[in-house]
């Protein structure tokens, strides 16, 4: 089977373009409606399909991929209201509070833990790794 | 009795590259990313669901390899020879194409095999994986 020939080829590209297109404008305002315009289907027939490949509607996406890039951000220690506003949240209250439900704990809280994490990091790294590979490296001696 | 495989060591020839192609390209999480002593890194990702297993992305520099296995090894990953494992996905056609479009290198498309449907890709530096969708 050559990649030409899979069954809907078409529906796939267009699906995996508007997934793609979330990935890299999630910061935007995103009109889910435009999206599902530029994949050539209708909206109820693209949060549809949109659904059965990826297991989330195309909204429950795009706040997941905000989540997923706001604890990126968070991790190297930008302060909760910028990560807010550079990954597309409007209001700091509800980006909290979604990032609470999703993630368990607050912003502020997650860059703690990750501050933390990364000095210990730094500090003892020999600490993150098992000490097989540690000792096979050359890092700790037998 | 073994219960799990948690970590897992991929021979990479350039460590930062291999750093993007994991987390950029195929979406991995990055575990655990801690300076070494000598100036290496450990560099440990997973597939996002999957977090309790653990792919080493290893440099072929460290002390434990001759000069001579260093080459030999390089060339080795470089040319295609390391089949290292088997990732699977909810809808492989999808995955294909995002991976495509990324500008992942598909030795194989989508072809249906009697256990799922499968495509086999090479990550930056030559290891090659299957992708699959299993029945």
């Amino acid at each position: 089977m050559t990649d030409e020939q899979y069954p809907k080829i078409y529906f796939y590209r267009r699906l995996v373009q508007a997934k793609l297109f979330i990935d890299t404008h999630y910061a935007d305002k995103i009109d889910l409606d435009n999206i599902a315009d530029e994949a050539y289907f209708s909206k109820f027939h693209f949060i549809r399909e949109f659904k059965s490949i990826y297991r989330k509607t195309p909204h429950q996406y795009l706040i997941f991929v905000r989540i997923e890039k706001a604890m990126e951000l968070l991790k190297t220690g930008i302060p909760v209201s910028e990560v807010c506003y550079s990954v597309g949240f409007e209001s700091l209250s509800s980006f909290s509070g979604l990032f609470k439900r999703i993630v368990g704990m607050t912003p502020s809280f997650y860059i703690v833990q990750h501050q933390q994490i990364k000095a210990q990091m730094v500090k003892s790294p020999l600490t993150f790794i098992p000490g097989c590979f540690a000792e096979k490296n050359g890092w700790i001696k037998k | 009795m073994i219960t799990k495989m948690t970590h897992v060591s991929i021979y990479v020839l350039d460590q930062d590259r291999a750093y993007d192609f994991y987390t950029n390209k195929l979406g991995f999480k990055v575990i655990t990313d801690a300076p070494m002593p000598d100036g290496d890194r450990w560099i440990t990702v997973c597939p996002p669901e999957q977090p309790g297993f653990e792919i080493i992305l290893s440099p072929i520099t460290r002390g434990i390899f001759s000069e001579e296995t260093v080459k030999a090894l390089k060339e080795l990953v470089e040319k295609g020879t390391f089949g290292v494992g088997l990732f699977t996905c909810n809808d492989i056609f999808a995955t294909y194409e995002e991976l495509k479009a990324k500008g992942v290198e598909f030795t194989k498309a989508p072809k249906k095999e009697f256990y799922g449907t499968e495509a086999l890709f090479k990550d930056d530096s030559g290891n090659w994986f299957s992708l699959a969708q299993l029945v």
